[in-house]
């Protein structure tokens, strides 16, 4: 299907693409107005950039939500992968349907329910909010993703592959870390890729389980913006839509290299 | 291979119960308890009273609106991206803005609709003059379905690609026009994937509540608002449970109603 498409459709593509990128070019644009406002631009400046570079309380919130989105992925990347291997071996097909349904419950809840109850579990246990919670909260909403990730590329997997490890003298460990973990490498990329981008996109499950005095991008921003206009926000979000754009980037290559179409997945709002 | 026990599934489901099953089986309980810790029914029976009820057709009113506007725009756009040259690169380009952190665009929104923002300067330059577009239900539609678009063409794209395009040469071929072989060969054959776009939408538009806050003043209140006010501002934990109770059930019924999701081009993939 390369026939091309007529003007309308060209037309309509481009007012779309306007639609979607005007906002975030309208924070850049903004970013660099001396009168610190989003309407009438005075002059150009690199004042909110420095603002943003000298607020300790913002870097360190940032390095917080990176912190929490790297060490959240990782740990979720190890138990999806477990997961996967685990729903894998299950061969009685009722047992199987019951994990996947389970393993669903997190990824079609709204994030308000999921907040709301994990405050009440943090709550009941006594965990403290803030740090902890937020991160035993991450990783939760991103094991169903890493699972649903890598699932598929282990069913993909022929048996005879292992057979033959074995056959060769390979042990248990052995076929898991020279077999299995090599040929699922494209999918826990990407389920791990999926975890971090839920992870830093996150608002309203970390709103609930952040305690006083810990916060992140998100949480920080949507207390920012309830204020009204804040110049140094919008300095920011042109540095994070850089760093997104160079993520991405580096993600093509990464997966067009390992041979895959790269499967675009979005996180969930 | 089936000698081996399967030792993985001990880790993942304890997970599982703990992170899943545990705080569900919480909100539930709590549902039947009121500020001070008895027992009741007085939460359930206060929903059934017109303001909570009132609250409930809102947000499935909005939740409809913004998922109707969604399919409406991203059809056409997913359609005639199957269609262009380069379509891996546009999809890209599709998927970027949804990367970026929610929380930002709708900060950038706040710019753009306010009284001085661009989109009244544009108004009043063509002769409209300025009025108030922040704090209306249109602001909070528009916004909202700014925000999901991409999860909607997503699943309709992936749909549109897996149609084998000799069904609609053969189509064309038997003589039927256009707009024939659209209604009755492409659209019914990427159900599916309007299926799961609407999925993707309808659930999480049920239960916004950062958009309600700072998009729509406090003008749209819908069940994620209440659950939010309920646990983190008047600390009612009883009726916010109650709500999220009832939330998780309407939940289930669309997911039974609508099919697995997931499993055809879905979010997922």
């Amino acid at each position: 299907m390369t026939t091309k498409n007529g003007k309308l459709a060209r037309l309509y593509l481009i007012a779309v693409f306007i639609v979607l990128y005007a906002p975030i070019f309208y924070l850049m644009y903004y970013s660099f107005n001396s009168a610190g406002t989003m309407h009438g631009f005075e002059s150009f400046t690199l004042e909110w950039y420095e603002e943003v570079f000298r607020d300790t309380r913002l870097l360190i919130i940032v390095l917080n939500t990176v912190v929490i989105a790297l060490l959240s992925s990782a740990i979720s990347t190890i138990l999806g992968v477990v997961g996967a291997l685990a729903i894998d071996r299950v061969r009685k097909n009722r047992q199987r349907n019951a994990l996947l349904a389970m393993n669903n419950v997190l990824i079609v809840s709204p994030d308000v329910i999921i907040g709301a109850s994990f405050l009440i579990f943090f709550t009941l246990l006594g965990i403290q909010l803030g740090f902890t919670s937020v991160l035993l909260s991450h990783i939760a909403f991103s094991v169903p993703i890493v699972v649903l990730m890598v699932l598929p590329k282990l069913q993909e997997m022929s048996p005879t592959l292992i057979d033959a490890a074995k056959d060769l003298g390979a042990s248990g460990w052995g076929v898991l870390t020279k077999v299995v973990l090599p040929f699922l490498r494209p999918g826990i990329f990407a389920g791990f890729f999926m975890a971090l981008t839920y992870s830093l996109d996150d608002f309203a499950v970390t709103f609930f389980v952040t305690g006083n005095g810990y916060s992140t991008l998100s949480v920080e921003i949507y207390s920012r913006a309830r204020q009204g206009i804040s110049p140094s926000i919008n300095a920011l979000s042109t540095l994070i839509f850089f760093v997104t754009l160079i993520l991405v980037v580096g993600y093509y290559f990464l997966t067009r290299r390992t041979g895959r179409k790269p499967s675009w997945e979005v996180a969930q709002p | 291979m089936t000698r081996t026990r399967n030792l993985y599934l001990i880790p993942y489901a304890a997970w599982m119960l703990l992170f899943v099953a545990t705080p569900i089986v919480l909100i539930v309980y709590h549902s039947f308890f009121d500020v001070e810790g008895h027992f009741t029914w007085a939460n359930f029976e206060k929903f059934l009273t017109p303001v909570y009820l009132k609250m409930t057709f809102n947000s499935f009113w909005y939740a409809f609106l913004i998922t109707a506007f969604s399919l409406l725009v991203a059809y056409p756009t997913a359609y005639w991206l199957t269609r262009t040259k380069h379509k891996q690169l546009w999809l890209l380009l599709i998927i970027v803005p949804s990367w970026i952190n929610l929380l930002l665009k709708t900060y950038a929104f706040i710019g753009l609709f306010g009284t001085y923002g661009f989109v009244n300067a544009a108004f009043e330059a063509v002769g409209i003059g300025t009025r108030q577009i922040l704090f209306t239900d249109f602001s909070f539609v528009f916004v909202s379905v700014y925000i999901f678009i991409p999860f909607m063409i997503l699943p309709i794209y992936n749909a549109l690609e897996e149609l084998n395009p000799s069904l609609v040469y053969a189509s064309r071929d038997l003589g039927a026009s256009p707009w024939m072989t659209f209604r009755r060969v492409v659209f019914p054959l990427t159900l599916g994937g309007v299926k799961a776009g609407c999925q993707a939408v309808f659930i999480p538009a049920l239960s916004l509540f950062m958009i309600t806050r700072l998009i729509a003043g406090n003008r749209v209140v819908t069940l994620g608002t209440a659950i939010e006010q309920h646990f983190l501002v008047t600390q009612d934990w009883g009726m916010g449970s109650a709500i999220a109770v009832l939330l998780i059930i309407v939940m289930a019924v669309i997911m039974l109603a609508t099919g697995n999701r997931g499993t055809r081009g879905g979010a997922v993939r």
